[in-house]
């Protein structure tokens, strides 16, 4: 799993590739979390076109850095997310987090 | 169709990929559907996560993991299994978004997941002795129009 970020202004795109199981996201989870803490930013959008997978693991890892942008008042956003990890995401609650198309 | 497999791993996160990749080119002798597939993947990878992170605590490296497949007909049946820990209170460690590692960010939700996507879900356990959890799934059905 490969975290990268780029900032435009107050927002923080994070690309994810690769499988977000436990193991992946105890990979990028300190790239994660700096990515969200980040003063400057106010939304974080969270890029899963390239997450082959992902289990509820994953779901943690994402509302870890859900909880981060909501204390200091952000947002967050899902884009691209798979079938299969729209599935998970629905029975986490999150489906509302996904950007539509 | 009956074909099983038994397989044993360190209880390392590296090897929760090296389960699925199992899971789904043993399950793929029954042709299912990609949504089937990844279901069983998914569910495999939360039981093993489960071991990974809860049975061993820091012993984990040393420890083993124990997965055995069937296939029997159209159905699909995993048992994953730890020696470790136990679980003192399985209902409860059932129960959704409940973990008993909320310092590590854990969602809470690996046993919902593994109830949702497989048709059945049994957890045994015993304190100090470790946990088997049992998932079966029926898939396809393809066979059935096979002459």
């Amino acid at each position: 799993m490969r975290a990268t970020c780029k900032r435009k202004g107050d927002t923080m795109t994070v690309s994810l590739s690769g499988e977000l199981d436990q193991h992946g996201a105890a990979a990028v989870q300190d790239k994660l979390k700096a990515c969200a803490e980040d003063e400057a930013v106010k939304k974080l959008v969270v890029d899963m076109s390239k997450v082959v997978f992902m289990d509820s693991s994953g779901i943690g890892a994402l509302l870890g850095r859900y909880r981060t942008m909501s204390e200091k008042k952000g947002s967050m956003v899902l884009k691209n997310p798979s079938d299969q990890i729209n599935k998970l995401l629905r029975m986490a609650g999150m489906a509302k987090l996904v950007e539509k198309n | 169709m009956e074909n099983s497999m038994t397989m044993r791993f360190l209880a390392l996160s590296g090897n929760e990929s090296f389960a699925r990749a199992v899971a789904s080119a043993f399950f793929a002798q029954l042709d299912p559907t990609m949504a089937e597939l990844a279901d069983l993947k998914t569910a495999v990878s939360e039981a093993v996560t489960n071991c990974v992170v809860h049975a061993y605590g820091d012993d984990a490296p040393s420890n083993y993991i124990t997965m055995a497949m069937t296939l029997k007909d159209n159905v699909a049946t995993v048992v994953i299994e730890d020696t470790g820990r136990g679980i003192a209170d399985v209902e409860q460690a059932k129960q959704p978004f409940f973990t008993s590692a909320p310092e590590l960010e854990r969602s809470g939700m690996g046993f919902s997941v593994m109830e949702a996507f497989m048709d059945s879900l049994t957890v045994e356990s015993t304190v100090g002795k470790g946990t088997r959890v049992t998932m079966a799934k029926r898939v396809g059905g393809k066979n059935d129009e096979r002459e």
